[in-house]
């Protein structure tokens, strides 16, 4: 186990690179993220949870950054949206307009992302339920259902 | 114009791929070391006397470089009304308000400084509702109202009441209009305030650097409007305020007022010019910072049995919180555009902006025309409904079109509004009207339509100008920049497709400036009101037209012919009859240089502006005057499906038919509408503050603020109608707002239907069904 009780330098995987960071106990990941480490497609929206426009996955699954402590991330994969590349994802944002002023993309970037990785079978009911994390204030949300949907086609037909 | 190439064309934002990677920085991205953090202390009561603020404790705490309260340079703000002093001096206004700001070396040690502080309230009675502020001997919330010095001479407020303005309509002659009314109804209508709930919380920093340069960056949708103001409250020359605005996280209105920016500027006067960032939580982004008006309405309409609309009277009354801000323009807003899209030739509107305690108000997307929509709307609802005529017949019965006039008495034109009936009949082609506006299923539900129409105009200064700046770079693509914020409708792109047509040239090449400097990029009024497109794609025009003079200029040197048998067309100057015989941008950007060596003519550099012409004040008493250059108008549907049994229902579908002259980005363009829509059924059906007895704010997160989310939402239908104005570029008029307005409207007109009931109070929650159906009285289960 590990104890940190004070300013501490850890090691956190970020976008499959080891990053020495120094850590207080208290630091959010999304702190560590935006102020350590210069991360700042994860975006403080509420810091309570609520908004999910600082959500990185963390091992593979959606988690609010403001949510978890550095400490809690150590031994852990972290992906931001500075680690997605080209993603088809990404396109299908820029192709269905998926976004106005951008400041909650990042998060539902992340989330699509690991639906589309975790679930890709996922039908509306699924695609609705991982999606309700997140709250996007410019668009209907019916550009992101398109977005996600057309991803997830994407996929499947790949797949089958 | 249907041969253009990039007009009518769905274009990929310039700005994407960094929204989408996570390389878009908006203000609070820029994280630099040796920066100091603000924190602000916020009242815990809506009004009373500071009877004293100990700040010893917190002066002595880990990290705190300073402590400011009210009595540190004080100066009042205001765009209107002079009436708002950044930090509380004296007495509190409002729950939320600011009370000392403490700078440290972090936010946490900030936060802790903050906690230190020892405040003590002597609490006033609260004025917690419009009634509150008009009844007589109210409690004052500014005693001294009639002394305040108003920044724009038409406005008001009426010393020792809580009244900030009256706007009045006077049009035609009311009492004939009565006379020749065979049938009357009255609404009255209540709209909460509510919260304009960008994801991007604000944010602003400031640096005074020891050559006086203030630095100021923040996300904001009037940098301009912010160095003025700077300036003018601290006595700095203009020019050495510089405001840097990156992309905004949304903006919705909210931003166009100014707030942390004379915070951090003081913060950073405290500790000697040193950089100090403020950045608000969600909750004091909701409870601190300004937020949308509430407005209650009395509308009253007369109609002959034919349904021709023969009179309208109405009272607005605009809560515009502790401060005025943009309050009294949103109240004039709603008067000037009170009759909604419809032709009405007698008119007597007062549109009243009073004082409260509840946070203070600022513009928000429609400005105020999304009560004057949900107003006049519900009152035709209910004339059609004691007419016994069907919604649709009534509206175009009534509709606005050439000729007529509006309440302001400007004349009506195609091009300056366009064409309402039009957007009808398209509307009721995509909703299906003629099936019917109500139905039962099987289940037992009912599915219910409504609909509304609306229209807007701006209510700018008479001088808002815009200006556009071209340059050129050594491989022949330009540079465009102007002071316009992104906030997110794509308007940088919109003006990069505007330039890219009038130069026949791939916008590929063409470069936007994407953030703005106010040292560097032309003035931008604000960037409000549905005008970017307009007022910047005019100054584009105006710039490229100054390019291509330019161009022919030297090209005609270059080419050796007359300037007249040149033009302009992918990056090249060439000889009309001659396409062969060209040069290239690339080859111009500094000028022309001769075989022999010789250089001249140098750099092009071209330039643009735009200003709004002939608008007027209106008159006092008639409200006779030309507040805008055009109007939008258009028609929205909502279906539900109404759960009788659990006074429940589910949001269907919502349509849009807006009349947008041109289309300049398809796909952008209805992206926008739909987010409007979105906003407007979070008005209608959950969005509201909540004040208790003490007009303390309830509701300050969004675990108890709720917007809605994923799913929530109805199918969208957005479509277009294209009536060109004659002065925009292109034809193109203002969207971007309006897919709000007629939302809450259309809804209710459904919900009402449905429930057989009136909702003339929004929003419009299962909660209030149940209540209104049944007294409030729980049900065996």
């Amino acid at each position: 186990m590990i104890e940190i009780l004070e300013p501490s330098i850890v090691t956190l995987n970020v976008n499959g690179v080891d990053r020495k960071v120094t850590v207080k106990p208290s630091d959010t990941l999304l702190f560590t993220l935006r102020n350590e480490l210069g991360l700042t497609g994860a975006k403080p929206g509420c810091e309570n949870g609520d908004c999910g426009a600082c959500t990185v996955l963390v091992d593979g699954w959606p988690i609010k950054s403001c949510l978890m402590l550095t400490v809690e991330a150590l031994g852990k994969n972290i992906l931001t949206v500075e680690g997605l590349k080209n993603t088809t994802i990404q396109k299908a944002f820029v192709e269905n307009f998926s976004f106005q002023c951008g400041y909650c993309t990042s998060g539902f970037l992340m989330v699509c992302h690991a639906l589309a990785t975790v679930q890709p079978d996922a039908n509306e009911a699924v695609i609705e339920e991982w999606l309700q994390s997140n709250i996007c204030r410019c668009t209907g949300y019916e550009e992101i259902g398109n977005a996600i949907k057309s991803t997830l086609n994407q996929i499947n037909t790949m797949q089958g | 114009m249907s041969d253009t190439k990039q007009i009518g064309v769905t274009t990929v934002r310039k700005e994407a791929w960094d929204k989408v990677t996570g390389a878009a920085k908006y203000t609070g991205d820029t994280i630099t070391t040796g920066t100091f953090h603000g924190k602000i202390l916020t009242s815990t009561c809506a009004h009373g006397l500071i009877k004293s603020l100990n700040i010893e404790k917190a002066k002595r705490s880990k990290g705190v470089q300073a402590i400011i309260t009210g009595e540190y340079l004080p100066a009042l703000t205001g765009s209107i009304i002079k009436d708002h002093p950044p930090i509380a001096r004296n007495k509190v206004r409002y729950f939320g308000e600011p009370v000392a700001l403490v700078v440290a070396n972090t936010e946490q040690e900030a936060s802790m400084g903050v906690n230190l502080i020892e405040v003590e309230y002597e609490p006033l009675p609260v004025v917690n509702s419009i009634s509150d502020a008009l009844k007589p001997n109210a409690t004052l919330v500014h005693e001294h109202l009639g002394t305040y010095y108003c920044p724009d001479a038409t406005v008001y407020p009426k010393a020792h009441t809580n009244m900030a303005d009256q706007v009045k309509i006077r049009k035609g002659n009311i009492e004939l209009g009565w006379a020749e009314s065979e049938i009357v109804v009255e609404t009255t209508i209540n709209l909460p305030g509510s919260d304009h709930l960008s994801i991007e919380t604000r944010v602003a920093k400031a640096e005074i650097l020891p050559s006086g340069i203030v630095n100021i960056y923040t996300s904001s949708q009037g940098p301009f409007a912010v160095k003025e103001e700077i300036s003018k409250n601290y006595q700095i020359p203009e020019g050495n305020v510089v405001v840097h605005t990156p992309l905004v996280g949304g903006g919705f209105g909210g931003k166009a007022a100014i707030q942390l920016e004379p915070l951090v500027y003081l913060a950073s006067f405290a500790v000697g010019g040193k950089m100090v960032v403020l950045s608000m939580t969600r909750e004091e982004d909701i409870m601190t910072s300004p937020s949308k008006i509430s407005t209650e309405g009395i509308i009253k309409l007369g109609a002959t049995k034919e349904g021709i609309i023969k009179a309208l009277e109405c009272v607005y009354y605009v809560d515009c919180g502790a401060y005025t801000d943009t309050g009294p323009r949103m109240a004039k807003s709603i008067a000037i555009d009170c009759s909604g899209p419809y032709n009405i030739e007698n008119i007597l509107c007062d549109s009243i902006s009073v004082y409260t305690n509840h946070g203070y108000s600022t513009s928000f997307r429609g400005f105020g025309h999304t009560a004057s929509t949900f107003g006049i709307e519900r009152a035709i609802e209910k004339l059609a409904k004691k007419l016994n005529m069907d919604p649709f017949d009534i509206r175009m019965k009534n509709a606005i079109t050439e000729g007529n006039t509006s309440p302001t008495q400007e004349k009506i034109t195609f091009s300056n509004a366009g064409n309402l009936v039009a957007c009808m009949q398209k509307l009721k082609e995509i909703i299906n009207w003629d099936e019917g506006n109500i139905r039962q299923t099987e289940k037992g539900t009912i599915i219910a339509k409504g609909i509304s129409s609306f229209w807007k105009t701006s209510n700018s200064p008479t001088n808002a100008s815009s200006g556009v700046i071209l340059t050129l770079n050594d491989d022949g693509s330009l540079n465009l920049n102007f002071g316009a914020v992104e906030i997110g409708p794509g308007m940088k792109t919109t003006a990069a497709q505007i330039l890219a047509e009038r130069l026949k040239m791939d916008i590929s090449s063409i470069h936007v400036f994407m953030d703005v400097n106010t040292q560097l990029s032309p003035k931008h009024w604000k960037t409000v009101a549905s005008m970017t497109t307009f007022m910047i794609g005019n100054a584009v025009l105006g710039a490229a037209n100054d390019f291509i003079s330019q161009l022919k200029e030297i090209g005609g040197i270059a080419l050796e012919c007359s300037q007249d048998e040149l033009e302009v067309a992918n990056q090249k100057v060439f000889i009309s009859h001659r396409p062969d015989i060209f040069i290239s941008f690339k080859d111009l950007v500094h000028g022309y240089q001769y075989t022999s060596g010789m250089s001249i003519y140098g750099q092009i550099i071209a330039k643009g502006s735009y200003i709004m012409s002939r608008l007027t004040p209106l008159d006092r008493e008639t409200g006779k005057g030309k507040p805008a250059v055009s109007w939008t108008v258009g028609a929205q549907a909502v279906e539900i499906e109404y759960n009788p049994k659990y006074y429940s229902y589910r949001l269907l579908r919502a349509a849009s038919v807006i009349d947008a002259g041109k289309v300049i980005n398809p796909k952008a363009a209805r992206g926008v509408v739909m987010g409007g829509m979105s906003m407007g059924l979070g008005i209608a059906t959950r969005e509201e503050f909540i004040y208790d007895p003490k007009a303390v704010l309830s509701n300050t997160s969004l675990r108890t603020y709720k917007l809605l989310r994923f799913g929530e939402n109805p199918k969208y239908a957005v479509e277009f109608v294209e009536t060109p104005q004659i002065d925009g570029p292109f034809g193109a008029r203002g969207v971007a707002e309006h897919g709000i307005l007629g939302i809450p409207a259309a809804f209710a007109n459904a919900i009402s239907l449905a429930a057989d009931d009136e909702f003339n109070d929004l929003p419009v929650s299962h909660e209030t069904i149940w209540k209104k159906k049944t007294g409030g009285k729980y049900d065996t289960l």
